[in-house]
């Protein structure tokens, strides 16, 4: 598979996705005040948090799509804003939650559109376009959809599909926005499978916003915990989860055990009845 | 891997030859029907005679065939495309099914830079409206945009549509209140709002020409750009497309194209609507074909019904618009009762 080298480990103080003291904002909405992470290379990193945490915000600022107010987000050391579009698309993608397939459009067109940044004017399709979407439909194991239309799937299937086409575009980045919104734990555990492949095969670093305590703690190599727009902990998960990181991130009493799996952390909520009310 | 059938390639491959091919046979009933609209009319010309008139001249034919039927026809054809064109590019930029020329006050507003030139500046001629169009249909796109997006939410394509609802709506009421005044602006109007290519000489040709080739010259550049539009804005971002510069750059061609068409033929209904949606049916969501089937489908149906306007109420003639009115109507009920059409 055909990915766009790193530029030389000289010129790369760090990992090649961080943020440096952002502060965002949507309106007059202050979503978070000086954040700082660091992605690191080759891992599958999860963000966790309660809702309205910022994860989701900080993922659309990671991947330009909301300007900071100050701070930057910088790609292989250089501000991300300063690149031009396609090109920063060509190292990054992303899969947004609220993407729309169009009515009548097959399985094979839509992945062929993860396309978009590798083509030029005059060169609308070329031989490396053909394998990147073999590829991607056999990775996703959506090879034999390709013929079908998308808004005949259902819904595990089209989010396959859908990470089909990010992968597709063959970026050694790519951010996730709760992708496993919507599917049942079967399809939930399917995604993340894929994206655990991903990224043991060495071949991208994976962000993953996820709703999903638990399953990021099994599937994270580096977990985030995000509260109130600031990072509250980041490490793995094996570190970094322990009843009073749940407690201060989600306002949750809990136990932790170790998932018979895999061995990384179980979330277990404190049941009602031996906690009296659980208030916070 | 479970099993596959066919690779992914492969298949589309086997979709670019029927499509290729399906581009051949609209060309060539382009080519017929516009053979018959230079022959046919309120008289017939021989089709020996036309081909003797258009390579050699000199012939009794002349008159008719150079001078009426060879302008009207290629004016059928420029704005054909041009409705057919912008219809496509304003729901591909507002991810609206019922987006069209008339929907984002464009029309509205090269109809009122005709009424403004005919009852205050004396604009008598086709050929002076072309400017006062395109200046009304570029300031009422302007105020539809700016309209649009005032606050913090930003430009969305609901917004955007609601907008140019207002603006055509108030837009409409100033054309009514100019026209009402003097029956002379009354009758002009009139005889223009119909929407017709009757009486459309070589001077009208090549003053809207340009602009329409440059509105379709301008859209083809955007294809991918609205492919990757498509997914939704994030997405697209995410694909590297730079969304504001494609919306920008396809009002811009829509107002050309809109604005020009408009002014040389009148408002023309349903060809702009009902085009892009006939296509897709063939064609797919892909704009890469979709585009080049418009250029095609949109001059067919423009010269198909100007030719039916002549032929059905001969010697008299069916305003165009009419004719279209008649063919869109049905045919876009019957679009829209099929599924796997309400969107894009």
């Amino acid at each position: 598979m055909k990915i766009e080298n790193p530029p030389a480990a000289d010129a790369l103080p760090g990992n090649r996705l961080r943020a440096h003291n952002l502060s965002l904002r949507y309106g007059e909405r202050v979503v978070a005040e000086n954040l700082s992470i660091d992605i690191p290379d080759g891992s599958l990193t999860m963000i966790v948090g309660p809702n309205a945490c910022g994860k989701s915000t900080l993922l659309r600022a990671l991947a330009r799509l909301l300007p900071p107010e100050r701070g930057s987000v910088v790609l292989d050391g250089e501000d991300i804003a300063k690149y031009p579009s396609k090109e920063v698309a060509r190292r990054l993608g992303l899969l947004p939650q609220t993407s729309i397939a169009p009515d009548g459009i097959t399985v094979a067109d839509l992945v062929a559109r993860g396309r978009f940044p590798h083509q030029k004017f005059l060169r609308q399709w070329s031989a490396d376009d053909d394998v990147a979407v073999t590829n991607a439909l056999e990775r996703t194991n959506t090879g034999d959809l390709a013929t079908r239309y998308v808004d005949e799937l259902s819904g595990g299937q089209r989010q396959r599909v859908w990470l089909a086409m990010a992968l597709a575009q063959e970026t050694p980045l790519l951010l996730l926005d709760e992708p496993t919104t919507y599917l049942d734990i079967t399809h939930q555990v399917e995604v993340l499978d894929l994206c655990a492949e991903l990224q043991e095969s060495g071949e991208r670093t994976i962000v993953v916003v996820l709703h999903e305590l638990n399953l990021a703690a099994r599937y994270a190599t580096h977990l985030i915990a995000m509260r109130d727009g600031s990072v509250v902990a980041g490490g793995s998960p094996k570190e970094i989860v322990t009843p009073e990181l749940i407690e201060k991130v989600y306002q949750l009493p809990c136990s932790i055990i170790d998932d018979p799996e895999t061995g990384t952390p179980l979330v277990i909520p404190a049941a009602r009845n031996r906690t009296g009310a659980r208030c916070t | 891997m479970s099993t596959r059938t066919l690779p992914a390639p492969v298949v589309a491959r086997a979709g670019h030859r029927r499509l290729t091919l399906g581009l051949g046979v609209a060309a060539v009933i382009l080519l017929l029907l516009m053979a018959a609209s230079l022959s046919l009319g309120a008289e017939n010309v021989p089709f020996a005679d036309v081909w003797q008139s258009l390579t050699a001249g000199g012939t009794d034919a002349d008159v008719i065939v150079r001078g009426v039927r060879l302008p009207r026809t290629i004016l059928a054809v420029l704005v054909g495309a041009a409705l057919a064109t912008a219809g496509a590019l304003m729901q591909a930029l507002s991810r609206n099914p019922l987006a069209e020329p008339g929907l984002l006050g464009v029309n509205a507003g090269a109809a009122l830079g005709v009424v403004i030139a005919m009852a205050h500046l004396g604009v008598a001629s086709l050929t002076g409206y072309v400017w006062f169009a395109l200046i009304g249909a570029g300031i009422a796109t302007v105020a539809v945009y700016t309209l649009g997006s005032a606050g913090t939410a930003g430009a969305s394509p609901a917004r955007l549509a609601l907008a140019g609802a207002a603006i055509t709506a108030a837009l409409t009421g100033v054309i009514s209140a100019i026209v009402l005044l003097s029956s002379t602006v009354f009758n002009g109007f009139r005889a223009w709002s119909v929407g017709t290519l009757s009486g459309r000489t070589a001077p009208v040709v090549i003053q809207v020409a340009p602009f329409i080739v440059v509105g379709i010259v301008l859209t083809l550049f955007l294809v991918s750009s609205l492919n990757a539009l498509a997914l939704g804005e994030d997405a697209a971002k995410g694909l590297g497309a730079n969304v504001g510069r494609t919306r920008l750059l396809g009002v811009v061609a829509t107002t050309l194209l809109c604005g020009a068409a408009t002014a040389a033929a009148g408002p023309i209904s349903f060809v702009g609507l009902v085009v892009p949606h006939m296509v897709r049916t063939f064609t797919g969501p892909d704009h890469r074909w979709l585009l080049p089937y418009c250029l095609l489908a949109g001059p067919i149906l423009m010269v198909a019904a100007d030719l039916a306007g002549r032929l059905i109420a001969r010697p008299g003639e069916l305003p165009t618009a009419l004719v279209t009115a008649i063919v869109g109507a049905p045919v876009f009920v019957y679009l829209i009762r099929r599924r796997r059409m309400a969107g894009l």
